[in-house]
């Protein structure tokens, strides 16, 4: 019988597996450096996007498969991303209550005594 | 390349207009692994949400993953050391894999099954030291699912959660893998065609991918 199935060079899926080497040496680098702040994240997050990326596209195969099943597997996690900024979202106010009735290293430490000067 | 984009969005209408299969083409197993994928990716999503919103809530300091999971290497604590060697080890057995694919497309069977073997020993290798990682943090540093030394109570719950159920996946993959190898190694796929083993593929490939999120939002943090 045919072969309907993904067949494509080998070179590339190594091409790909010394890619994701990279990217993950470079966000451990990250770490191991010390970056804190805006630039970790957006550091962090670009390496963990670009693998997330080349394992779905090549390794997965999505990019060759036909648009309407790209489109009904990487649509529906979208809602998601509002799930994950709903809770980002309410997280301040939810800190800021648990600092005020339930304490913790945070809450705000009672006046020291008056001076008398 | 806007000829081209039109032409796929049509393509979409009409495949999904048609009155026959949607996914044209691809083979049934194959798409319902995909929606099983897509479920599982909405689970671990809920379990990473959760975690995300208790460390952004916990009135108590978060434990430093990078400290808590660096180990002793020629006497110098190395940050995340296991967690590093884990990473490669997965992203290596998802190169093996991926190469195990090729060779059932090109009628190599016995090639891909040992691919599909090698596989399976790196996803055990990666159980064994998330075996190991779990011990030390169990019994050396006292971590608990309802407390810890190291600062907010939900560390422990939300580390053996994420990672358990992370690890559950990676163990039915190395089952998975082992029987679809041993089942291509005796020939059971020559008539049928070797789908099977890139429908398994994509199974080991996302267990692969969670480990990416995990690594990002859990170690790295």
């Amino acid at each position: 019988m045919a072969e309907t199935g993904q067949q494509h060079p080998i070179s590339i899926y190594f091409w790909i597996w010394g890619l994701l080497f990279v990217f993950s040496a470079a966000s451990y680098m990250v770490d191991y450096a010390g970056f804190q702040g805006y630039l970790r994240w957006s550091l962090i997050i670009i390496f963990m996007m670009l693998k997330a990326g080349f394992i779905v596209a090549i390794f997965m195969h999505m990019r060759w498969e036909r648009v309407a099943l790209i489109t009904a597997i990487m649509l529906p996690p979208g809602a998601l991303l509002v799930l994950v900024s709903l809770m980002a979202w309410e997280s301040d106010y939810t800190w800021m209550t648990r600092i005020v009735y339930l304490g913790g290293e945070l809450a705000p430490q009672p006046l020291p005594p008056p001076s008398h000067h | 390349m806007a000829e081209a984009s039109s032409a796929s969005r049509l393509q979409l209408v009409d495949d999904w207009a048609a009155d026959v299969a949607v996914f044209r083409g691809v083979p049934w197993g194959k798409a319902m692994m995909w929606i099983f994928l897509l479920s599982d990716t909405f689970i671990f999503t809920c379990f990473l949400t959760s975690y995300m919103t208790v460390r952004m809530t916990t009135a108590e300091a978060w434990p430093n993953p990078s400290e808590v999971f660096a180990l002793e290497a020629f006497g110098v604590p190395v940050p995340l050391l296991l967690i590093a060697i884990m990473t490669f080890i997965l992203i290596s057995s998802s190169g093996t894999m991926a190469m195990a694919v090729n060779m059932g497309y090109r009628r190599k069977r016995k090639a891909a099954a040992l691919l599909m073997v090698v596989t399976a020993i790196f996803g055990a290798s990666f159980v064994g030291m998330q075996i190991f990682e779990w011990t030390k943090l169990i019994v050396d540093e006292g971590v608990r699912p309802w407390g810890n030394p190291m600062g907010a109570a939900q560390f422990g719950s939300c580390f053996f959660m994420i990672t358990g159920f992370h690890g559950l996946h990676v163990s039915a993959g190395v089952a998975y893998l082992l029987i679809v190898a041993w089942r291509v190694w005796r020939g059971r796929y020559e008539e049928k065609g070797y789908d099977i083993v890139e429908i398994t593929g994509l199974y080991w490939h996302f267990v692969d991918l969670v480990w990416v999120f995990i690594f990002a939002f859990f170690y790295l943090w």
